[in-house]
Parts: C-alpha cells; structure tokens; sequence
C-alpha cells in the first residue's frame, strides 16, 4: 500500500487519471470543451483503442456559477431570472418550478388563469426547445439543412412568447403567485394557429429527417439503454421514455392543471438513439394537444394572486417538481422565515441524463458516441449548475 | 443478407434521400424569412413588446420631469444593483447654502430624484423594478438594437434621455 502523496493531486485530475501506461497503445482524446458537438462547454476525456471507445469520462466544471449559493445570497423574487439561465433552452419550467416551490412554502392559491397561462407558455417553451434540439442534433450528425427549417417554426413560437413575457429567450415571466401580466387578447388565436402549422409541419420533417436512410443509420440500434439501466442512473424526460418506460412528472405528481388536460406520454420500447428522438418528434405533438386545450379553456379572471410586498414563506420545507423539456426538475427549498431561502437543491435531469453516456457509449465508436451524446439532449448550464 | 433484400434496402434508402432532397429544393421557391439586418431592420409592430432595459415615464402635464417619487424601491428590487438613483442629502444646521452632496435614495424630505442611472450591462431584464414601482413610473424601451464599443456607455442617464425625448416630442 502506497502512502497517499499529496502532490500527485496536482494539476488536472481528469487526464492524470487518464494517462496511458507504458505499455499500453490506447490513445487518450479530449472532446470538448469547444467541440461543437458537446453543445457548450463539457469536456469529455475518452480512451481509444482505434476507432473504439473503451472508456469515456465527462469532466464538469467550466462553467460552474453555483446556483445554489447564489440563491441564499438573494430573496425569492430575486432569484427568479437567474432560473432562466439555468436551462435556458426551457426557462419557463424551471421558472415554474421556483414559483411552485415558493407557492407551496406560502400556502399561496394560483388563479386559474395564470394556471392556464402557464401551461401554454411552458408547453411552448416545451416545443421550441425541441425543436432546437431536433436542428442541433441532426447538425452534429453532419444535417446543415434541418436546423434552418427549425428556427423558421421556432421564430413563430418566439413572436407568441415575446408578445407575452417581452423577450426572446431568458423568459421571466413568472412571479409568486402567478405571471407579470395578462396575455394579449390574441394570445389564443395565434396559439391555435401556431399549432395547426406545427402539425402541418410535421410530415415534411419525416420525409427530410425521420425517414432518411442516413439518420436511420447513425441512430438505430446505437446507444441501446434498457428501462434498469435508466432507471438506475436516475434518467428521466425522454431519455427514459425512449427505453419504454412511460415515467412524466405531469402525469405522476400532476402540477398546475395537467390534471385537467388529456394527453398522451409518447413512450418507444426500442432503448436506442432513434427511440429518443422519435419521443421528441411524438412530444412536439403532445404539447400542441396540451396547448390547444389550455388556451382553449383559459378561463377569465386575475392572472396574479394577492401576495405581500416582501415574500417571507414561513419555516419549513417545500419541494415542487415539474416536467421540463428534458426531465424531471426538482427544487427544494428550506426557510427560516427569512426574506432569503436558508437552503435550495436544484435537481437538474440532464446531470443524470449525462452520468448515462459513460455506460452507453462504452464500446462504440467515436462518430457513434456523437448521436448519442446528442440523443440525451444536454444542456450544459444545467449539469453545471 | 440476400441480394434481394440488399436491393431493397438500397431502393428505401436512395428514395428516402430523393424525398429529402425534394423537400429541399422546394423552399429554392419559396421567399426568404429572415431580415438581413444591417440594411434592414425588424418591423415597429414587432417591437411594440419587446422588453429593452427601463426608462422613466414623465408626468402627463410635464414629459420632461418624471413621475418617480425617489422611493429607493426599485433599487431594493433590482437582483443585480444596476440602478442608482441620488438625491441631494438635506443639509445640517449650520452647513446650508454650501455645496449640494448627493446620496443614495431615499433621503429624508427629497420626493424627487436628483439622478438617475442604469447600468444596462449588468441588468437582466427581469422587471422587477417595474413591477415594484409604486407609482408606474418605469417603463420598458423596445431598442434592441444596443451597440457600443465601451461597456461603461451601457450606463444610461435616464433623465438626460428621458428630457432628450420629450423634447423630441416622442413621449
């Protein structure tokens, strides 16, 4: 047994413990941190023998901000835009998630037309971020074209939003007890014929993408994850949808008024790449049902419930979990009775959606462990919050 | 793998890619849908609700004087302290008719603001400050079009711009 040597922690732990022996003929390769395809900043160390991944092992870090802290440094109300940055693909449902949680804290009643109000926005924020997805991933796998025709549908989708919340991505929209204002008197209408071009989309996409002989090829049948191995890594969101396993926050613990909404939890049996993104493409279409039935029923009254000036929850502890574009986001908050939270834990589901890809792409080859990382759909942000 | 099924497979895959390039080449047809944005700018209507950094709103009889009572509450409000807002500090007995000091709103018996600033490159754009204004006196500008060469002309003198506008008779 070796003494512990306290100079050997020096310097980057990651690609000491990466070093090749000397006998050894693995090639040790750093992915990232500005690969295009890690999708920001997340660097992957991975060990080859050829063109075959043996081993591959993300390093986090570059980004890290803290949210955490950031949060007991701030009041409530305060604290609400730095959720946006979070994810800010999907900033509405983490913006949902802070509200519920301090909403919970408070005992605070939601009006039913912020209710409503939420869901539309959050489904669409839902639909543009995967739409952004679907471009951004079959650009890794050398598609230039797809992603052009996705921002062309998302532009819809962001004149809706900004009409609503005033800007373009980093929503922030929610308050405590409700949203910052009323939806214009259109909202509805455009709502409604946004999704109808959506659906009227949709076929051109199968015939550009799904069907193509080439996606077809760099998807089926790689990175295959069966329910357990999901389920122990803690995956959720489309991930675990695509091994089979119809596991929805807004179904299982139903938040808002998704009690009240009939949809369907796209789910395929198959485990593989394709899988996940046939889950994405069956969810643009679940989202638009959900819209169409919210601002449908978007009930008259107050969008905004009566809180005081200064947000001061009561001691206790309060968790809210909502369904976000890739899983399951949880917040749990602890009080002291305080303007400020005494304690937060922010559950972000790429962090486990990314602790799968050591697993899946274990024996793959290089240009193989491209369409999976981007098949799990990860935003760095989150896993390095 | 039997010959047939390889010519299958290559019939589905070269269809498939026939198709794709189908959808393609129609949008050669069909016009553009960006803005290109030097030579053009994106429509007024469009911008009518876009949520740029806060400005005062003056008072109905007088555009040039704003409504803001100098409460200090969308500086408590504001989650990255990008807004100042100074009023002049009442002197003490003794020390009136000298130099006029400025400090931090509020200050005892000043209802109105001697300076306002906000630093656009620290704001981000939550408008809380707005929400919490008691008196609606902070309104959202729809310029996104926000560009300088130094990060320090992002502090904006509110009401040097807010007298720049009512003079050009915009407000």
């Amino acid at each position: 047994m070796q003494a512990f040597d306290p100079t050997a922690l020096r310097g980057d732990l990651a690609s000491a413990r990466f070093e090749p022996g000397p006998t050894d003929d693995k090639l040790i390769l750093s992915m990232g941190p500005q690969h295009p395809s890690t999708h920001g900043v997340l660097r992957i160390m991975l060990e080859l023998d050829g063109e075959y991944i043996v081993r591959a092992e993300p390093v986090l870090g570059y980004i890290h901000r803290m949210h955490e802290w950031m949060a007991e440094q701030k009041t409530y109300m305060q604290f609400m835009p730095n959720m946006g940055r979070v994810d800010y693909l999907h900033a509405m449902a983490w913006n949902w998630a802070w509200a519920g949680a301090v909403e919970r804290l408070m005992g605070v009643e939601v009006p039913e037309r912020a209710e409503y109000v939420r869901v539309a926005v959050t489904e669409l924020n839902r639909i543009s971020s995967h739409l952004l997805w679907w471009g951004a991933y079959l650009l890794d796998l050398g598609a230039f074209t797809p992603i052009m025709y996705a921002f062309d549908d998302r532009e819809m989708i962001l004149d809706i939003l900004q009409d609503v919340t005033g800007s373009r991505l980093t929503y922030s929209y929610f308050t405590i007890g409700g949203v910052y204002g009323d939806v214009p008197a259109d909202f509805a209408a455009r709502c409604l014929a946004f999704t109808r071009h959506l659906r009227s989309r949709l076929p051109m996409y199968r015939d550009l993408v799904t069907d193509n002989v080439i996606l077809r090829g760099r998807c089926e049948g790689i990175g295959e994850m069966d329910v357990d191995l999901a389920r122990r890594y803690g995956a959720t969101g489309p991930v675990i949808r695509g091994s089979g396993a119809p596991v929805d926050t807004r179904r299982a613990e139903p938040y808002g008024v998704y009690d009240r909404l009939e949809f369907r939890v796209p789910t395929y049996p198959q485990g593989d790449a394709m899988a996940r993104y046939m889950v994405r493409m069956d969810e643009l279409v679940t989202s638009c049902d959900i819209i169409d039935q919210a601002v449908s029923a978007l009930p008259e009254g107050p969008v905004q419930a009566k809180v005081g000036k200064t947000v001061k929850p009561p001691k206790g502890e309060a968790s809210f979990a909502v369904e976000g574009a890739r899983g399951k986001i949880l917040i749990h908050l602890r009080s002291d009775g305080g303007p400020k939270p005494y304690r937060v834990k922010l559950r972000a589901p790429g962090f486990s959606n990314l602790s799968v890809f050591c697993e899946l792409s274990r024996g793959t080859l290089l240009a193989d462990a491209v369409s999976i990382l981007g098949s799990l759909d990860l935003v760095i942000p989150e896993i390095d919050r | 793998m039997s010959v047939s099924q390889l010519i299958e497979e290559a019939y589905t895959g070269l269809k498939s890619l026939v198709i794709g390039l189908g959808v393609t080449g129609k949008a050669l047809t069909q016009p553009g849908v960006t803005v290109l944005y030097p030579m053009e700018e994106v429509a007024r209507d469009n911008l009518a609700s876009f949520r740029g950094h806060v400005e005062l709103v003056g008072k109905d009889e007088d555009p040039a004087v704003p409504k803001c009572v100098a409460c200090g509450a969308c500086v408590k409000a504001c989650p990255s302290d990008c807004i100042t807002i100074l009023c002049p500090i009442p002197a003490k007995e003794g020390e009136a008719g000298g130099e006029v000091k400025m400090g931090p709103a509020p200050q005892k018996g000043s209802k109105t603001p001697g300076a306002v600033y906000v630093d656009f490159s620290l704001c981000s754009l939550c408008g809380q400050c707005a929400k919490t204004c008691p008196v609606d006196s902070l309104k959202f500008s729809d310029n996104p079009y926000m560009v300088r060469f130094d990060r320090k002309e992002f502090r904006i003198d509110l009401l040097a711009r807010l007298k720049r506008l009512a003079g050009e008779g915009l407000e």
